[in-house]
């Protein structure tokens, strides 16, 4: 669960909320009366403001200073340690996506923890459903020992089969940055110019295909 | 690649493609948007069929009254609470907010199955209360679908919680609006089309809603 004094928000808060403050109101807000963390809080809430007007800086210092934030929440959750990076990864695209969302009159230490929270559950649930579909290793290794047998290599071309058509029905410029980094191993930059793209952009599309590709894969929607 | 290192060069990819975002207007106020819709609606149908037959209902009726009033608080509520769910980090206690309004009017359409007829007034028959069910179902699709539309531009991170609140504002706007020109007494019958309509559509949304809003 996130932090309680971070999401105590309720209807009721109408009552209590302060006036919005702007992105310098730091300055008429005695900050000497505010505790370390609420000050940090605050800290990122004016970044994430600005990266909401286009400053770059402020939004690369504003999601290097989430990331602690995202693992502590997606610990909380129950996410195990192995997979704590991946909430983290998830999260951070989601925050690029919904940043028009925050409210720089509010906390955005609980504006992230609610989408780490969400992005944390929604990996346990996928882990969950596929150690549903998944046999384990010991009863896999007794049953199945031998992967090498005539249905092996058609399995094979099976498995690429559905890989390719699933490649294929990715947008286009998610499909582009597979196709070029993926299959052709191009390195970013001959990608870049080829597709006449960013570099960050193909990062990007790379990093979207792959989780659209895994969850397809393994049947997720 | 170590995690650090992913981190840092989605970071910098996302960086990279950072532009300006116009933020979402509060929820409040996205929320009085989509009742002025509802509103504008009251008034075409006013302009229709006039406030009589309703003010009359209401004065022999109380609790007609009691029960469009709970059905208009709780359009207020629901779409207020909707819009809240769908931004991060707002409460979810939120969704309690239409609870007291919907039991009212809930409990008020019941009471008025149970007390003496509006003399004068005709009492509802099947085909009636048909007509009833499709009113209510009528008007609440496009409300929903131009509610779901409009937290598409949020982020809902409870999508079924939040298109069940979706459900819940259409069906009670529209039994709201169904109030303007209902010309009839409470029944049984009547009662229980309102019921099946406003679960149709609680249900619906929270099938088709919910898919739609989670992949906002």
């Amino acid at each position: 669960m996130p932090n309680a004094s971070l999401t105590f928000d309720g209807p009721w808060v109408l009552l209590r909320q302060p006036l919005p403050r702007g992105l310098d109101s730091d300055k008429a807000v005695p900050t000497e009366s505010l505790s370390a963390s609420e000050q940090a809080d605050r800290q990122r809430a004016a970044w994430m403001a600005a990266a909401q007007a286009g400053d770059q800086r402020a939004y690369t210092r504003v999601l290097n200073d989430s990331v602690a934030l995202i693992r502590a929440v997606a610990r909380r959750q129950g996410v195990a340690v192995d997979a704590l990076d991946d909430v983290v990864q998830e999260t951070l695209l989601t925050v690029h996506r919904a940043r028009h969302t925050f409210d720089p009159s509010r906390s955005y230490d609980a504006w992230l923890s609610a989408i780490a929270a969400r992005r944390a559950i929604d990996l346990l649930r996928s882990h969950g459903r596929r150690a549903h579909r998944e046999v384990h290793d010991e009863f896999a290794f007794d049953t199945h020992a031998d992967r090498e047998d005539a249905s092996a290599g058609t399995q094979r071309h099976q498995d690429a089969e559905r890989l390719r058509k699933a490649i294929e029905t990715l947008p286009p410029g998610q499909r582009e940055a597979v196709e070029q980094l993926g299959l052709k191993e191009r390195t970013l930059a001959e990608a870049a110019e080829r597709t006449g793209r960013n570099t960050g952009a193909l990062k990007v599309n790379l990093h979207r295909a792959l989780k659209t590709l895994r969850d397809r894969l393994h049947g997720e929607p | 690649m170590s995690d650090a290192a992913r981190h840092e060069a989605l970071i910098d990819a996302l960086g990279a493609e950072l532009t300006p975002v116009r933020r979402l207007l509060p929820p409040w106020r996205r929320a009085l948007g989509w009742l002025a819709i509802v509103a504008v609606i009251a008034v075409g149908l006013f302009v229709r069929y006039g406030a009589g037959t309703m003010l009359h209902r209401w004065s022999v009726a109380p609790d007609l009254g009691l029960a469009a009033c709970g059905a208009v608080i709780t359009a207020v509520t629901a779409a207020l609470a909707s819009f809240m769910l769908a931004v991060p980090g707002r409460s979810r206690s939120w969704a309690w907010v239409p609870v007291p309004s919907a039991l009212l009017w809930i409990g008020a359409s019941g009471m008025g199955c149970l007390r003496a007829h509006i003399p004068g007034m005709p009492v509802m028959d099947l085909h009636g209360a048909n007509d009833c069910l499709i009113f209510i179902i009528s008007f609440s699709i496009p409300l929903s679908g131009l509610m779901v539309w409009l937290l598409r531009r949020a982020c809902p991170l409870r999508p079924v919680l939040t298109a069940v609140l979706v459900g819940l504002a259409s069906a009670s706007a529209s039994a709201s609006l169904l109030e303007i020109c209902h010309n009839f007494d409470a029944t049984a019958s009547d009662l229980l089309m309102h019921t099946v309509a406003v679960g149709i559509v609680v249900g619906a949304n929270a099938l088709m809603g919910g898919r739609l809003l989670s992949k906002a």
